[in-house]
């Protein structure tokens, strides 16, 4: 008796030698890092929340390109926000990657929303992490301090 | 004395009765011949049935579908065996829910509604209710679900502490009727996943002071497909019909697969 193609049922269970490829410990690493990260990020975002929002006496209106340069000056933000940058990257793009295996069931859509992951991921973390460590708190434009720059900036 | 045992007799054996509408999805295996290797399946003809019955309060889901089959259409199909919620033959899908037929009454469904019956989801239908198990059977198979041991075989019986046999007795309860693992939408994706059921299974071997085969069980059930993608979303506990922790099982094979020594 040969078995209907259920439209809910898309593949039938590779089976047989070979289907089991995976003999790694990388599912059982994923998953302890996205609890660990989570916790992780609750308090690094929390941390961003409160330097930004709640220490500056304007709250979110003192936020600007000197807030910004004042905080990247010093090692300590640099790192936080480096940390908060790549936890929050790897975290998400795992996230989604968990997602799209779970909703997408031809192998090929699989491969191809990995990889635009892995382009959104890799631009967002090389990009960010360069912002971080080459950021210049004092810009000088044409011999002159940029307007805006923070007050500790001398021309 | 007498008589007043009678009128309670009486009153007891006067079970209601009502009428219910039942709403079958029936597949018919299609005549069409296979387009050859590697081409999809001939489609099957799917279409909803519904037949009106008069039951008692005391029928269950199965007794109704016994009534459409023996007093309506015969040709309705599903697998039935021991009727009494043991044997595990008769899950379907019924009111969207994963359930056995023979341990839901159909008064339990608000019955002034129709009743809608499905096949479960994710495995491929045969016809009408009856689904095809091997896949299912496949990783039940997968993680071996047997006594594993070394060394020579002892000349008595192995023994257990009541304690012992505790830790896995909530497991021990698994009638393989595959409610739990075809109501997990991550099995229901493409059905590569292993599925609670041989997460359950392995449960009960892995935690058995007799057997010594918890390690390859839980390198196994270590695969890609195995409990990690498991993202407890307790459908399989709110399915399962005997009442087994179905995701706190999968939990603690996690736990045992983080905190393993070797």
């Amino acid at each position: 008796m040969t078995a209907i193609a259920d439209p809910k049922a898309p593949r039938t269970r590779q089976t047989g030698p070979g289907r089991r490829v995976t003999r790694t410990n990388a599912e059982a690493v994923g998953w302890v890092f996205m609890r660990v990260s989570g916790v992780v990020l609750v308090a690094l975002v929390l941390g961003h929340l409160v330097a930004n929002l709640v220490v500056p006496a304007d709250g979110v209106r003192s936020i600007d390109f000197a807030f910004v340069a004042g905080k990247w000056s010093s090692l300590g933000w640099q790192l936080w926000d480096l940390l908060l940058l790549w936890l929050a990257m790897i975290h998400g793009a795992n996230g989604v990657r968990t997602f799209i295996n779970d909703y997408a069931t031809k192998s090929t859509t699989r491969l191809w929303l990995k990889v635009l992951v892995g382009i959104a991921f890799a631009a967002v973390v090389v990009l960010g992490t360069l912002v971080i460590f080459t950021f210049d708190p004092c810009p000088m434009v044409d011999g002159a301090l940029l307007d805006g720059a923070p007050g500790f900036c001398t021309p | 004395m007498t008589a007043t045992t009678e009128t309670k007799a009486q009153a007891a054996g006067a079970v209601p009765s009502f009428d219910v509408t039942v709403k079958i999805l029936r597949s018919i295996p299609s005549d069409a011949p296979s387009g050859g290797y590697g081409e999809p399946a001939p489609a099957p003809t799917s279409r909803w049935d519904s037949f009106t019955i008069s039951v008692h309060g005391t029928d269950r889901v199965l007794d109704a579908l016994h009534k459409v089959k023996w007093e309506h259409d015969g040709s309705l199909t599903f697998r039935r065996s021991c009727a009494h919620g043991v044997c595990g033959s008769d899950a379907m899908r019924i009111n969207g829910r994963n359930r056995l037929a023979c341990k839901t009454l159909l008064k339990d469904l608000d019955p002034r509604k129709p009743i809608k019956i499905e096949p479960l989801k994710g495995l491929p239908v045969i016809k009408d209710l009856v689904v095809n198990m091997e896949p299912f059977f496949d990783s039940y198979r997968e993680i071996q679900p047997f006594l594993i041991t070394t060394g020579v075989e002892p000349t008595k019986e192995r023994l257990q502490s009541v304690t012992e046999r505790a830790r896995f007795d909530d497991t021990t309860k698994c009638i393989l009727c595959a409610c739990c693992t075809t109501s997990c939408p991550v099995f229901w994706t493409d059905g590569q996943y292993f599925g609670p059921q041989a997460i359950v299974a392995a449960h009960r071997w892995i935690f058995d002071s007799r057997d010594e085969g918890a390690a390859q069980r839980l390198e196994i059930l270590n695969d890609r497909e195995g409990v990690w993608r498991c993202r407890t979303t307790f459908n399989c506990t709110d399915a399962c019909p005997r009442g087994i922790e179905v995701t706190k099982a999968i939990s603690e094979v996690k736990r045992a697969l983080l905190t393993r020594t070797h």
